[in-house]
């Protein structure tokens, strides 16, 4: 047994390694076979696969399973796209308490729309951490709706059609976004840094408090455990990473609209975890890569894809826990 | 040490605890026996602090911590172990010792360092994994150990939690003799050093551990007394023990 969870640890590290690699490699290969799309598509890959990571943090390790989480997507995207809105308008966000213009600074949006996402995550957490089950399901979903309603509401910025964005966020004089091949290694570079920090959060004493709440609760009280505020705080956290996707998925689509908070979107990210694998933090990374590629795939065969992807679901959830990830990575060490 | 006044707790129509008044002296340790369905593990979980009593109060240390929640119990020094064996099955039995003794030792807001490699964690952990003689299985999942095992790894959690008193629900349920025999052993060992409320089926190992038993039956005290009062009694006889059994 100790053998072949060993196995399956270096089986993982070199599963990681090689996957590393061909994302680093992937703008290289994409014009060795002269397809760009491949950067633009894979930019959103690991995008999407961002948010799907810091969902994976509550629901994978966690056992929270929220059906809100594009919410939280859409709230960074709100940041990037109102604060460019009122460059372009030239108007100030507010005037009181303090004067606030609009920016475009990457090094400003960015981290206020992660900072945003945990705001509304401790707000929505506070509340719905105090159920469990479908209850939490139906109350984070319920949240996400009035956020999606709100959204729709905001009628100076675009109501139901959203933000056209005309300029992406700045990173100084040599990063440019609008190459495309630089936005993707920035994307992919944030991922990286995400995935590691989640890493090692989850093999920490929180961690550790988060995961064992997930497998047996009462359990952990018992112990002498509060785990509600571990809970929140992973929750706040997950809602961070979430924003700071929104940020970029602002930029890549050039818009911001209320369909970024869909319910829809929350289950495309719930569906991205699964298939890749939760609680592995790398297998949404190609969960999110598969949802996104077989889309691309099937879309152009059939406008109901999705059919196809029912059953391929419904086959990862019956025989793999640790979906796609697990079959690339081999067996769970929970115990790390 | 410990101290129940007028317990009470009913589900529906079902009295559970019925008026029970119980005083467990520091060091002690106190075996509660009585018929399946009597109350115990009723009783033990209003110890505890999972269930609320309907009525009547519980003291630790003199304190009325009937309205404390469980953690905070736990965190006071109030460890229990449960009936149904309740660990972390995908975590190594290390694994769920450290989480113990990390429930103790707090700090549990620390985010970065690996906490299977941090050895104020893992230290204590082996020792109690070492005192309960699962030493050699540290690094086995848990869901991978034998029910014995398994049993063996709720008390170690249960040491880990730096308790100054126990409250162990059947430890020996379902073992077999030879595992059951290492359990009474271990008994021994904490006998003394850790008030105890013992419950127990097995009365070869309530006799011979016991300082003070108490007999359940239908949620009610029947009787209290030390061994020898309680293997005499008539009534604790003809309601529970038989004649055959001591
Ligand atoms: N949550 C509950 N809801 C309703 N009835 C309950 C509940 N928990 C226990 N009971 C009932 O209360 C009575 C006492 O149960 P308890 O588990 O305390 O008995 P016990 O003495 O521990 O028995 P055993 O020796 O089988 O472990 C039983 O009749 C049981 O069915
Ligand atoms: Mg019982």
């Amino acid at each position: 047994m100790l053998e072949r969870t060993n196995e399956g640890n270096k089986r993982e590290t070199a599963a990681v390694l090689i996957g590393l690699a061909l994302l680093v490699a992937l703008p290289f290969l994409a014009d060795a076979i002269g397809k760009g799309f491949y950067v633009t598509l894979f930019t959103r890959i690991l995008i999407l696969g961002l948010a799907a990571v810091s969902l994976d943090l509550i629901l994978g390790y966690g056992g929270m399973v929220s059906f809100g989480h594009a919410a939280f997507v859409g709230i960074g995207a709100y940041v990037v796209g109102i604060l460019s809105w009122h460059v372009f308008d030239g108007s100030p966000l507010m005037t009181w308490p303090v004067v606030i213009e609009g920016t475009e600074n990457g090094f400003v949006v960015w981290p206020l729309a992660a900072l945003m996402g945990a705001l509304f995550a401790l707000a929505i957490g506070a509340i719905s951490l105090r159920t469990t089950g479908i209850s939490f399901i139906m109350i984070t979903l319920a949240f996400a709706q009035m956020l999606f309603y709100l959204a729709i509401g905001l009628r100076t910025y675009g109501g139901e059609d959203g933000i056209a964005l005309y300029n992406k966020s700045g990173l100084g004089s040599s990063i440019d976004l609008f190459d495309k091949t630089t936005f993707y290694y920035v994307c992919l570079a944030i991922l990286v840094v995400f995935v590691w920090l989640c890493r090692r959060l989850t093999r920490s004493r929180f961690g550790m408090v988060v995961r064992g709440a997930r497998i047996n609760e009462r359990r952990m009280r018992a112990l002498g455990f509060s785990p509600y505020r571990h809970k929140l705080t992973a929750f706040v956290i997950s809602g961070a990473g979430a924003g700071l996707s929104g940020a970029l998925l602002a930029n890549a689509a050039e818009f911001v609209g209320p369909a970024y908070m869909s319910w829809q979107r929350s289950g495309e990210l719930i569906v991205m975890v699964v298939l890749g694998g939760m609680g592995t933090l790398f297998g949404p990374v190609v969960g999110a890569a598969a949802f996104l590629l077989l889309e691309e795939g099937l879309a152009d065969l059939t406008e109901h894809w999705q059919i196809v992807l029912g059953p391929v679901l419904l086959f990862v959830v019956v025989f793999a826990r640790r979906g796609i990830w697990g079959w690339i990575a081999g067996p769970a060490r929970e115990d790390r | 040490m410990l101290e129940t006044r007028d317990l009470y707790k009913r589900f529906g129509g079902l009295v559970a605890t019925n008026h029970v008044s119980l005083s467990i002296e520091a060091g002690e340790l106190h075996a509660i026996i009585g018929p399946n369905g009597a109350g115990k593990t009723t009783l033990i979980a209003q110890l505890a602090g999972e269930l609320r009593p309907d009525g009547g109060a519980v003291l630790f240390d003199g304190r009325d911590v009937t309205a404390l929640p469980v953690q905070h119990r736990a965190a006071a020094g109030l460890a229990r172990s449960f009936q149904i064996t309740s660990v972390f099955p995908p975590f190594t039995a290390l694994a769920n010792v450290a989480l113990a003794v990390q429930a103790h030792a707090g700090h549990s807001f620390r985010f970065w360092r690996d906490a299977a490699r941090d050895g104020r964690l893992t230290g204590p952990a082996r020792q109690a994994l070492d005192l309960v003689g699962l030493g050699p299985r540290a690094d086995v999942p848990a869901e991978l150990l034998s029910h014995g095992e398994r049993r063996q790894l709720e008390i170690a959690m249960a040491l880990a939690t730096g308790p100054r008193m126990l409250l162990l629900d059947e430890p020996m349920a379902g073992m077999g003799p030879a595992e059951g025999a290492g359990m009474v052993e271990l008994l021994r060992k904490l006998k003394g050093h850790y008030t105890i409320l013992l419950v127990e089926h097995d009365m070869d190992a309530v006799f011979a551990l016991a300082d003070w038993i108490t007999v359940l039956v239908n949620g009610a005290v029947i009787a209290t007394g030390t061994p020898d009062e309680i293997r005499s009694d008539p009534e604790v006889r003809r309601a529970y023990l038989g004649e055959e059994t001591v």
